[in-house]
């Protein structure tokens, strides 16, 4: 009935890791698996960095629904505190409660003689207004209590301020943390915790060193087939293969904003829903505005669509064959 | 299981990382060797997958780490075809003892009857035995020493010692002999072959271990060199270094002083904050909390002489002061040579390269006149500056004998913080020929020589540290 033990079986080895994150829908490079693998392992966090859309948070979400935990989950942003992602204590609960109990108070203290004796009859009586009842856990702390562990996404850490990352380094180094008013909380099974970002600004060292650092960049053609294919099982074979690489190709291009796998499984979704069977110039035209987001873009793109056209039939062509 | 054997090898690794840049703590060198642990090291790719997961950090470290491995653990020696084409290397055995009875004597042995026992490497030399030299090889470099090499001008005398350790006098002798005896004349060649291969592999490993090794050290040894080296004079080749390194400085300081620091200022409650404080006493103020006040960071004004002579200086300058927008609450860079410009906006949008050849092509070149300059100055930007505000000037206050217009810098020092002068002259020619320095001097809070990356290193270090002090 052990929890962890449980977590130790289904993350077994580097394979079991692929087969699972495959079987959640997630199609895994072998480096994403080690990374999951030895972050259970070690019981370390992960850094996941790259670019937007490669599916970083994807990862946390598929992580969770393999081995059947909750997945916890924080937005970081700037001007994020403690009392949003730790804990609150309930003041309105608190206020009410001493309200509806000033009645039961009274004959408690009524009998005391003197302010002490009141003071030490109150003593008798305990922390009752700061106790586990009034305390609002926010996700650090649920993640901690949950009673058979948890994934927890602390997702865009770059986003937040340097204090709350200093802040982190106690929960991600011993999986603790310290409420003054109750005492120290630590977990009963070690969440499995990635941290995302997107280089907005260089984090901290010390937070760095206590983390496995993944870095997913763009993927290769073959895994961004099957990702499509896993996402997108309506495309044909031969869609699919044209898509990956005119957007393979695209990548190539000088763009301020190059398209990520999200947006190759949109444009893959968008095609289908145009019942295209295979990709031609004025369809490209048409749904570029899916893979790219910037007008610039676009018009760097355009003049370039018949020649990337042109090579991603060809390299699907021998692709197939 | 894997540990005693893992050990070794990882911390060798360990150390050829460090010095191919990447910083290791001990922490994380722990973390690479439980890491390796659980991956097993039979696997190289996942091997690597493992360790860059725990020792790379940043993706340039990452693109440095896959160099290091590769390099590594790519060193296997003897990998090709052994020296002695005769004697079939089809037998090549797992690592057996240097000494082992079985491979080497089943294969060389059988023939050579009568003369000398030979020695044991040249047993292995004719036996063609790969793996059982392999392991000599690197027992013999493990045992003098072979990784604290540092410069090329060692790979001789290290490649020398291995051959020595392995066993080179015992062979030499060998070989000596069998040349006395008619006979063995031939085994003599096939020996002295052999030899001439193992030296060429030595060497080989060697040169590996320099590669690992003493990067770091030359690295090092360089990046002082630059630091001292006057940026006036600098190699084409040397700027782009140059740049990596500015940018390297800038961050650590800017990582030290970008914490915004805050003073408690006596006297006036916080009550919003006092009341959240004393919460658990039920609001009653047991502990109360004062209005704080940030220290401010320092808000920039630099301006830069861009004519010929400072050009360079004013190049790493402005490189280091954007390097630094964190530590700083504001910057606006003007440039000047006969007239001044403002340039934030170019360097704020361009790469610092591009913007310079910019704002050169804009004004640089001309023969500089500070006394035009600061009136443009005053006419455009003197009221923007304020209290606040720390204005660093870079020139060498050579205005080819124009009116230096003292009097306006004087009422800029009157209006900033303080004026900060760096001058990439050496301050024994301040003040001889056109140079103004001397008289623009005593308006000055600091006049510093600034030729080299060190002294710019040291001026904004003291004038952050003065902010945050």
């Amino acid at each position: 009935m052990n929890d962890g033990g449980m977590l130790q079986r289904r993350v077994a080895s580097i394979e079991a890791v692929e087969a699972g994150l495959g079987a959640a829908g997630y199609i895994a490079s072998r480096p994403i698996a080690t990374a999951i693998y030895l972050a259970q392992r070690l019981e370390k966090p992960v850094l996941v960095e790259g670019p937007a859309g490669v599916g970083k948070t994807e990862l946390a979400k598929a992580v969770a629904r393999w081995l059947g935990l909750p997945l916890v989950r924080m937005q970081c942003y700037e001007g994020l505190d403690e009392s949003k992602a730790l804990y609150e204590w309930k003041y309105g609960k608190q206020l009410l409660y001493t309200q509806i109990l000033k009645d039961r108070l009274a004959p408690v203290l009524g009998e005391a003689a003197s302010l002490e004796q009141a003071i030490e009859r109150l003593h008798g009586v305990g922390d009752v207004f700061f106790s586990r009842h009034f305390l609002e856990p926010r996700p650090l702390l649920r993640a901690l209590e949950a009673p058979a562990g948890a994934v927890l996404l602390i997702d865009e850490v770059d986003k937040s301020d340097q204090e709350f990352e200093a802040f982190l380094l106690e929960l991600l180094s011993d999986y603790q943390v310290t409420i003054p008013e109750i005492g120290t909380v630590r977990a009963a099974v070690p969440p499995l915790v990635l941290l995302t970002s997107n280089a907005m600004r260089d984090l901290g060292d010390a937070l760095k060193r206590r983390c496995l650092h993944l870095h997913i960049g763009f993927p290769d053609p073959k895994l961004e087939a099957r990702i499509v294919a896993s996402r997108v099982p309506e495309a044909a074979a031969g869609l699919r293969r044209q898509i990956v690489a005119f957007v393979q190709g695209l990548r190539r291009l000088d763009l301020r904003k190059l398209p990520s796998v999200s947006e190759t499984i949109d444009w893959a979704q968008v095609l289908v829903l145009l019942h295209a069977r295979e990709l031609g110039a004025d369809l490209v035209r048409e749904t570029l505005n899916v893979l790219l987001k910037f007008e610039s873009d676009i018009r760097a793109a355009d003049s370039q669509i018949a020649p990337l056209l042109f090579r991603a039939r060809e390299e699907a062509a021998t692709a197939a064959a | 299981m894997t540990a005693p054997l893992a050990a070794p090898v990882l911390r060798d690794f360990l150390r050829a990382a460090r010095s191919a840049g990447l910083r290791v703590s001990t922490a994380e060198g722990l973390d690479a060797i439980r890491a390796a642990e659980a991956v097993g090291l039979a696997d190289r790719a996942t091997l690597r997958d493992a360790l860059s997961l725990v020792l790379a950090k940043t993706a340039e470290e990452k693109r440095r780490f896959e160099e290091c491995f590769a390099l590594f653990f790519g060193r296997e020696g003897f990998r090709e075809v052994p020296a002695p084409p005769r004697p079939a290397a089809e037998g090549a055995p797992e690592p057996a003892a240097p000494e082992g009875p079985g491979a080497a004597g089943g294969i060389g042995g059988g023939d050579m009857g009568g003369g000398a026992t030979p020695s044991p490497l040249g047993r292995m030399l004719l036996a063609g035995d790969r793996a059982g030299l392999a392991a000599a090889m690197e027992q013999a470099a493990e045992a003098i020493g072979l990784s604290n090499i540092s410069v090329f001008t060692q790979v001789n005398m290290y490649a020398r010692r291995i051959m020595e350790r392995m066993g080179l006098e015992e062979l030499e002798d060998e070989i000596a002999a069998l040349r006395r005896d008619p006979a063995g004349a031939e085994r003599a060649a096939r020996l002295e072959l052999a030899r001439d291969y193992l030296r060429g592999e030595v060497r080989e490993l060697v040169q590996r271990n320099l590669l690992l090794f003493a990067r770091g050290e030359t690295e090092r040894w360089r990046e002082e060199m630059l630091r001292q080296a006057r940026l006036a004079g600098l190699d084409r080749r040397d700027a782009e270094r140059m740049r990596v390194l500015v940018r390297a400085i800038a961050r650590r300081l800017a990582t030290r002083y970008a914490r915004v620091r805050r003073r408690d200022r006596r006297g006036q409650l916080d009550a919003r904050r006092t009341l959240r404080r004393n919460m658990a006493w039920g609001g009653v103020p047991f502990r109360t909390v004062w209005k704080q006040r940030k220290v401010e960071k320092p808000r920039l004004f630099v301006l830069c002489d861009v004519s010929g002579s400072v050009a360079a200086v004013a190049e790493f300058l402005l490189l280091f002061v954007y390097s630094l927008h964190e530590a700083l609450s504001g910057v606006r860079a003007f440039a000047f040579t006969s007239g001044t410009i403002e340039v934030s906006e170019i360097l704020e949008r361009e790469p610092i390269e591009q913007a310079i050849a910019q704002i050169m092509g804009r004004i640089g070149f001309g023969s500089s006149n500070y006394g035009t300059s600061l009136e443009d100055f005053e006419k455009g930007w003197m009221q923007a500056v304020d209290r606040r505000t720390t204005v660093i000037v870079l020139g060498d206050g050579r205005g080819n004998r124009t009116e230096p217009r003292v009097d306006i810098l004087q009422r800029l020092a009157g209006r900033a913080k303080q004026v900060i002068w760096l001058n990439p002259e050496h301050p024994a020619s301040w003040g001889s020929g056109d140079s103004d320095m001397l008289r623009y001097a005593p308006h000055c809070r600091l006049v510093a020589h600034c030729a080299t990356l060190a002294q710019l290193e040291r001026v904004i270090g003291d004038l952050l540290r003065d902010h945050a002090g």
